[in-house]
């Protein structure tokens, strides 16, 4: 027997989660824009709209209206699946974050994750490497030396990172024993100091420096470095193909800051303020889902608050960040977390 | 060394310090400056909207001039066009006759007069050299056009509105303007 209310349930979620994301892409790259323009003195877009608010729409509608171009040279079949696989790729790790707590609608228990498995943290990772695929392949079938030469580029680069970001978890999930985010996050929720940003400064750092590697943000946006490789892995493209490249970078840089604050900022916990005895209503949820967002927007800002501050690296400069100094210093905090842990006997 | 003003700065070559070396306090000064730059009073104004005002002797496009009664003053003398150091002035001149006594103010007038403002530099030397105040620059400057035959300014388009029959647009072209004697 099928538990019809199940599928209704978690179809919706589905839903929800994939429209806030991209919703939230589209406005990140209005933010972008005004934060950039804000920043330099400017005042950003403001004609589409009160605050030029229409303008991702117009954007979005100029991207669709596009000649479509694909390449004579190009493989047709991988040309047109780089684009998708990125943002395929980048969807997908929302299946496994909590969004909020869970919540009692029409006599139901309804769990906000869509997919609360056991491997939750190995499957972000997991996706998040596929995410190399989307670049590799669009700049490998484009047939065009500079995309060829930022695609490995990028490929380099998130395999380098990828490195310490996984040493900089290990350390973290010593803490908490467990890679089910909902665990992690049901952790952290007794007030501000348990979060586990308090136990692992350091393994924060680094794993926020390497979510600016794995999105490819500045300082480390080489893939994309124009003034070396025209325009990067997406130099061939062109109509809403562009866009879904353009797209998947923004929602990847939504997913990492909501990823950081379910690892390290206690997810939807609302600071100082004990809601467990708020019961399960539906606004409880809601809040809880507001408070994530909360966090995971600030996340975005500071994103595009050091891209408008920083150049970037040089790719030797970047190598060496990323092999010779984040890979030592988390396996360092590795080892001095291991130490602690077994002094404490905890 | 000596320098020129007092702005110059010599470049710090330096080994790095190790807080240097580390990035991130230098990163971190880096975006509060940055963070102060968003309260900052933007240096944009919103065009269309808001318009940044001339100065008082800014030369814009040129004005064929009008005396109090709404007469033209251009006798189609042709210094302006003689002075004219780019050759943008064209004119034509023609007799009154007895019935045009209100429209042209002596017994010759300009029957064609233009002004090609791709060739205009904007100098001001037709004003200069006019001797009857019948041409001068005004505040404004040459509207954008989509075909360079648009450029070329007719009387029409130069002469300044009638002050009889239309005072309010000519009090707003002639601006601050005051009437040469003569």
């Amino acid at each position: 027997m099928i538990d019809w209310g199940i599928l209704l349930e978690k179809s919706i979620l589905i839903l929800a989660v994939v429209t806030i994301s991209l919703v939230i892409a589209m406005y990140a790259t209005w933010a972008e824009r005004k934060i950039a323009a804000v920043i330099q003195d400017r005042r950003g877009p403001n004609r589409a709209g009160p605050f030029g608010l229409l303008q991702p729409v117009a954007d979005g509608l100029k991207l669709f209206m596009k000649e479509e171009i694909i390449p004579n040279a190009s493989s047709k079949f991988l040309f047109i699946a780089g684009p998708a696989l990125a943002m395929i790729t980048a969807l997908m790790t929302s299946a496994v974050i909590p969004w909020g707590p869970s919540i009692n609608l029409f006599g139901r228990d309804i769990n906000l994750q869509i997919a609360d498995i056991n491997i939750g943290m190995l499957y972000v990772f997991g996706v998040v490497s596929l995410g190399v695929y989307g670049i590799m392949i669009g700049g490998w079938a484009s047939n065009n030396k500079f995309s060829l030469l930022a695609a490995i580029r990028g490929a380099s680069q998130m395999i380098s990172y990828e490195l310490a970001m996984g040493l900089a978890l290990i350390a973290l999930l010593m803490l908490t024993g467990s890679l089910r985010l909902s665990v992690i996050v049901s952790q952290q929720s007794e007030g501000m100091f348990n979060w586990n940003v308090m136990y692992q400064p350091l393994g924060f750092i680094i794993f926020f420096i390497c979510a600016l590697a794995e999105c490819n943000r500045t300082p480390f946006d080489l893939p994309e470095a124009e003034n070396e490789l025209n325009f990067g892995y997406h130099q061939e493209y062109s109509s809403m193909k562009l866009g879904f490249y353009l797209f998947a970078e923004y929602i990847n840089m939504f997913i990492s800051g909501v990823v950081m604050s379910t690892l390290f900022f206690g997810g939807y916990d609302i600071p100082f303020v004990n809601e467990a005895n708020w019961g399960n209503a539906w606004w409880v949820g809601l809040v809880g889902f507001g408070v994530l967002m909360t966090k995971a927007l600030f996340f975005v800002f500071v994103f595009m608050w050091i891209r408008w501050t920083i150049p970037r690296f040089r790719y030797d400069q970047l190598m060496n960040l990323g092999w010779k100094s984040l890979i030592p210093l988390s396996l360092l905090n590795m080892v001095i977390t291991a130490v602690v842990i077994l002094l404490l006997n905890k | 060394m000596q320098t020129l003003t007092n702005r110059a700065k010599l470049v710090d070559r330096r080994p790095m310090t190790a807080l240097e070396r580390i990035y991130l306090w230098n990163i971190l000064k880096g975006m509060i400056i940055t963070f102060r730059h968003i309260f900052k009073k933007k240096a944009t104004i919103n065009y269309p909207e808001q318009k940044r005002s001339f100065s008082a002797v800014f030369r814009g496009v040129q004005i064929l001039n009008r005396d109090e009664e709404g007469r033209e003053r251009c006798t189609a003398c042709g210094l302006c066009a003689v002075a004219c150091p780019a050759e943008a002035i064209t004119m034509e001149g023609a007799e009154r006759l007895p019935t045009e006594e209100h429209l042209y103010r002596e017994e010759k007038y300009a029957a064609k007069y233009e002004i090609n403002m791709l060739r205009c530099i904007f100098c001001g030397l037709c004003e200069e050299a006019c001797p009857k105040d019948a041409i001068y620059l005004s505040q404004t400057f040459a509207q954008a056009n989509y075909s360079r035959e648009g450029f070329i300014y007719k009387k029409e388009d130069l002469l300044i509105p009638h002050p009889k029959e239309n005072p309010e647009a000519y009090a707003k072209a002639l601006g601050e303007r005051k009437a040469k004697n003569n």
